[in-house]
């Protein structure tokens, strides 16, 4: 019942070539296909957030994102960007303020927290927390209050801002 | 002997029991690489997809399977039949409900679907997408029948009844009483009564339910990987119903994405799992999605409840008068019952203050809906909304600040140990210290003062209170007692290894609360060893103690007492065998962040890591009969209490839209005695996310039905959850009254938020309408609601 199309793109550095399903969408095409784990499946129709990864350079949800529709694309997953350690400063924030708790939403919540913080350094203005629960309103977290969530990337905001440690690498 | 470590001391040196410290598992989450059951691929592993009922009741007639096992990849459709021969059916009743009952129970059901989502029949492919191409081409002959799904109407005559073999619709009934109340509403001053709607609601845990079952056909071993609370449980109901040994079942519980009390029950559907396992001889995993989620989660919350107080003429509340429904869909869910959250409205009611008349009944129904169950602060939210609720109701009508009713009638923080009139033991409680500091941190006078003038405006801001008490630390008398084999007690073991690591193995298990880092703080601190070289094993039933998991705010107070005595002990056994070593009396010998230190001085006498080299690998060096038993296994359970209480006060400051009817939450604070603190950081996050989680409840959530009893709630696009820019900021606070049944002194934390958020919420917006002369009482506060209040909409 389901068509293969080929495909070549770019996942976390690495050059992929699959063959896929015309259904799958790129969230189980990095789970099933890949192995990469990191990226979670919430509700599988774009609202929890769960699935947030970046495609060339934005965030998208993978559940959203047929995987057919990606050739000669670039993905990049919670496991690429721990590994060139683009958001050890945010990661770091989400551990000592305890803003990730069954860590579900986690990769996500980060990815989506990431985008928002990317250009602090550069333009010298950090979001404020109003803004910040406003960015980060699409990722469902069910354990936390958000409050500590907000508190992390406030914080990493604020010390991006002021150079003090962190900052994009 | 004074080698007991004592919390109770403030001055701790090398202390990690009380202190902020970050969880040890954390960093894995953030970097994506723990691990849920979704994430195990296994090899031969099969992905089993069900056919679910379409309807709310419903014969099921010939089931079709041909052309879904047609479909490449296919290979079996199991119907109930085929799954009943191999497991024996259950009841879920507890024998201290008296009169409950409930009908039995399959994996599947044989003759009649009596929900919507149930699942009557399960396919097996090679894939879970496959599974369901299959499952949409399973065609079954249903026989429509009359749903029952007002709980106000079940027990009416003309009604079906949903079990015939049980007479009626009715699965409990209990009424709950002291004192003369009859004599107090007549001799009142004042009687204030309101009917409210807590509207059914579910978890909605981010991991959906997840089970991954193997069975080895070599030795007749069951494996579980299970997004469980209880593993033990767990393992307890599949090796009773499918007929094995208890040693030959094993459940692991990996990273759990959430649970809140959805993942404590048994699910037909998971049995089914590890039915279809044994009897394939491969691992077969199930992942529901979230429509399955939805339609057969547990549901909660589904009540009326009408609800008087009398208050005298000096402004003293002398009666609470509650009636309560309830409707829990067609079973009762296995083996923690579906009455008691009923029972804990019952219970619960009035429990902050000090009254001497209280009646309280619940009536518990049956209907064709998703079956309900515990979810977080079981009964709580329900019972804090009535009795809040009505207070507020009674300082308005005294004409009195709330804050000033409450401290008039609240339970003075002097007057324990005490039961109250629902005959609830209270070891020690601290309301009145507890609103007092709530009062200062929210600048409650100068709210007031803004609050008048913005109304002048025509704004509408709200201040809403909720005292509480929560459950917490259960004794048998929750379960056991009942006949459910369920831990009320846990365990830890703690194991020095060689270079001076410690090993902790505890029964309580890890959901996201934090379980991993305070029973780490606790055994580093109990042993005296660097908190990094503490290592924490949960949730493997082959592994660690036998115990009950994490449900009920049992975690710190139970399991980490446990922790804390085997830590005690395990050091205690490591200093016997230094005073040999070191010719040293063991009472003069200390161990200290990894070493043995003179208790007096301090000074450094061996590293741990040296005693740990000699007990392992040249025991012939020390005296033969000297013990050493680096590793030591401690039980506790609660003995002089049937709960530890804990008690707190929430407050909302809020704004209502009254053109729009939206209200937009400001800013809540709340104050929680949970006694000792093991983790202020983490307390702080968990009571946080359990008043998001009682918001959600109050303004958003809702499982609304159809009047054929469908539910007409399948997504996250229709059922709201709280997001983080609806949420305000929240501050907490802390009074300390640890609890004496314990050294650690610990009670329960992580249901406090939830069981008051929803009063505070309902009291602020009805403080915010006072102006309009309107109220509302039933949730969700939905916009169409609370227009309806203030007349700007027609009610429905």
């Amino acid at each position: 019942m389901s068509t293969e199309v080929a495909i070549s793109l770019t996942v976390n550095g690495e050059r992929i070539s699959r063959r896929v399903e015309a259904r799958r969408h790129l969230i189980d095409f990095l789970r099933l296909d890949l192995g990469l784990m990191g990226s979670r499946v919430g509700c599988e129709h774009g609202v929890c957030g769960a699935c947030t990864v970046r495609v060339n350079g934005l965030i998208a949800r993978g559940c959203l994102i047929l995987a057919a529709s990606l050739d000669g694309d670039s993905v990049e997953t919670i496991e690429g960007v721990s590994d060139t350690g683009e958001i050890r400063d945010l990661q770091d924030a989400f551990v000592a303020r305890n803003a990730c708790q069954c860590g579900y939403c986690t990769p996500g919540m980060l990815l989506t927290a990431a985008e928002l913080l990317r250009d602090v350094a550069h333009t010298g203005t950090t979001p404020t927390r109003a803004a910040i629960r406003e960015h980060l309103s699409g990722n469902y977290c069910r354990c936390t209050g958000y409050h500590a969530i907000v508190d992390a990337v406030e914080a990493v905001g604020k010390a991006r801002m002021s150079g003090s440690e962190g900052g994009k690498p | 002997m004074s080698l007991v470590i004592d919390p109770r001391s403030v001055d701790r040196p090398n202390s990690y029991i009380g202190r902020s410290l970050p969880r040890p598992n954390a960093r894995k989450l953030v970097e994506g690489r723990g691990q849920y059951v979704d994430d195990l691929v296994v090899p031969r592993m099969l992905h089993v997809a069900f056919v679910r009922s379409p309807h709310a009741h419903a014969q099921i007639g010939r089931i079709d399977a041909s052309a879904a096992l047609g479909l490449p990849g296919v290979l079996r459709v199991f119907t109930g039949q085929d799954l009943a021969a191999h497991c024996d059916p259950w009841v879920a009743v507890l024998a201290h409900l008296k009169g409950m009952k409930s009908a039995p129970q399959l994996p599947l059901p044989l003759t009649t679907a009596t929900w919507a989502g149930e699942a009557v029949a399960a396919v097996v492919a090679d894939s879970r997408a496959v599974a369901e191409d299959a499952a949409a081409k399973v065609s079954i002959s249903w026989q429509v029948l009359p749903p029952v799904t007002d709980m106000e109407t079940a027990l009416d005559k003309p009604t079906p009844v949903i079990h015939p073999e049980l007479g009626d619709n009715l699965v409990f009934e209990r009424v709950n009483e002291s004192g003369n109340v009859a004599e107090a509403f007549k001799t009142a001053h004042k009687v204030v009564e309101a009917t409210f709607h807590s509207g059914r609601h579910t978890g909605v845990t981010l991991e959906p339910r997840s089970i991954l079952a193997e069975f080895n056909k070599g030795d007749d071993t069951l494996n579980i990987h299970h997004a469980t609370q209880a593993p033990h449980m767990m393992q307890e109901v599949l090796a009773k119903h499918l007929r094995l040994p208890l040693s030959a079942v094993r459940v692991i519980c990996r990273d759990i994405g959430g649970s809140y009390g959805i993942k404590v029950h048994v699910y037909p559907d998971e049995v089914a799992v590890a039915v279809i396992a044994k009897i394939m001889g491969r691992p077969v995993k199930f992942v529901a999605d979230r429509l399955e989620s939805f339609g057969s989660d547990i549901h909660a919350r589904d009540h009326r409840i009408k609800g008087r107080m009398a208050i005298d003429a000096q402004g003293r509340i002398t009666a609470f008068d509650i009636d309560d429904l309830t409707g829990i869909g067609p079973y009762s869910v296995y083996p923690r019952t579906s009455a008691v959250e009923g029972n804990q409205v019952v219970n619960l009611v009035g429990g902050p203050y000090d009254f001497p008349n209280y009646r309280a009944k619940t009536t518990v129904v049956l209907q064709n809906k998703v079956p309900t169950c515990q979810y977080r602060a079981v009964g709580h939210p329900i019972a804090t909304a009535v009795t809040e609720g009505l207070v507020d109701l009674g300082a308005e009508a005294l004409g009195i600040d709330p804050v000033a009713f409450r401290l008039k009638n609240l339970m003075q923080d002097d007057t324990y140990p005490r039961t109250s009139p629902a005959g609830m033991r209270f070891e020690g409680l601290s309301h009145v210290k507890s609103l007092g500091l709530l009062v200062d941190m929210m600048d409650y006078r100068g709210l007031r003062a803004q609050q008048q003038l913005l109304r002048a405006e025509g704004v509408h801001r709200g201040i809403g209170f909720a005292s509480f008490i929560e459950l917490t630390n259960p004794s048998p008398f929750m379960y056991g007692i009942g006949g459910a084999r369920i831990s009320a007690q846990d365990g830890c073991t703690v194991r020095i290894d060689p270079d001076g690591s410690v090993v902790a193995a505890t029964g309580v298990t890890e959901q996201g609360q934090g379980t991993e880092a305070i029973i780490r703080q606790i055994v580093a601190e109990a042993v005296g060893v660097p908190i990094d070289v503490v290592r924490v094993i949960t949730g493997d039933t082959l592994t660690t103690p036998y115990g009950g998991g994490t449900w009920a705010c049992r975690g710190a107070g139970i399991g980490g007492e446990a922790a804390l005595q085997a830590g005690i002990a395990t050091k205690q056994a490591a200093l016997n065998v230094a005073g040999a070593m070191l010719q040293a009396a063991p009472d003069a010998l200390d161990l200290v962040l990894g070493n043995i230190v003179d208790k007096a001085t301090g000074a450094v006498r061996m590293p741990l890591a040296e005693l740990g080299r000699i007990v392992y690998f040249r025991g012939d060096t020390l005296p033969p009969d000297l013990p050493r038993e680096l590793m030591q296994t401690r039980h506790f359970i609660t003995k002089q209490f049937p709960f530890a209480f804990t008690n707190g006060v929430q407050a909302s400051h809020l704004e209502v839209n009254v053109d729009t009817g939206l209200v937009t939450l400001l800013k809540h604070w709340c104050v929680e005695d949970c006694g000792r603190i093991i983790n202020p950081l983490l307390v702080d996050e968990q009571v946080r996310g359990g008043v998001v989680q009682g918001i959600g409840g109050a303004l958003f959530e809702h499982c609304t039905y159809s009047p054929e009893g469908q539910l007409t709630v399948g997504s996250m696009v229709d059922y709201l959850v709280p997001m983080a820019a609806e949420m305000p900021d929240i501050e907490v606070g802390h009074v300390e009254t640890p609890t004496k049944e314990s050294l650690l002194g610990a009670k329960g934390a992580g249901e406090a938020g939830t069981a008051g958020a929803p009063a505070a919420i309902m009291n602020a917006i009805n403080d915010a309408l006072r102006p309009h002369g309107a109220k509302v009482f039933a949730q969700p506060f939905t916009p169409e609601r609370i227009l309806a209040a203030i007349g700007r909409v027609p009610k429905r």
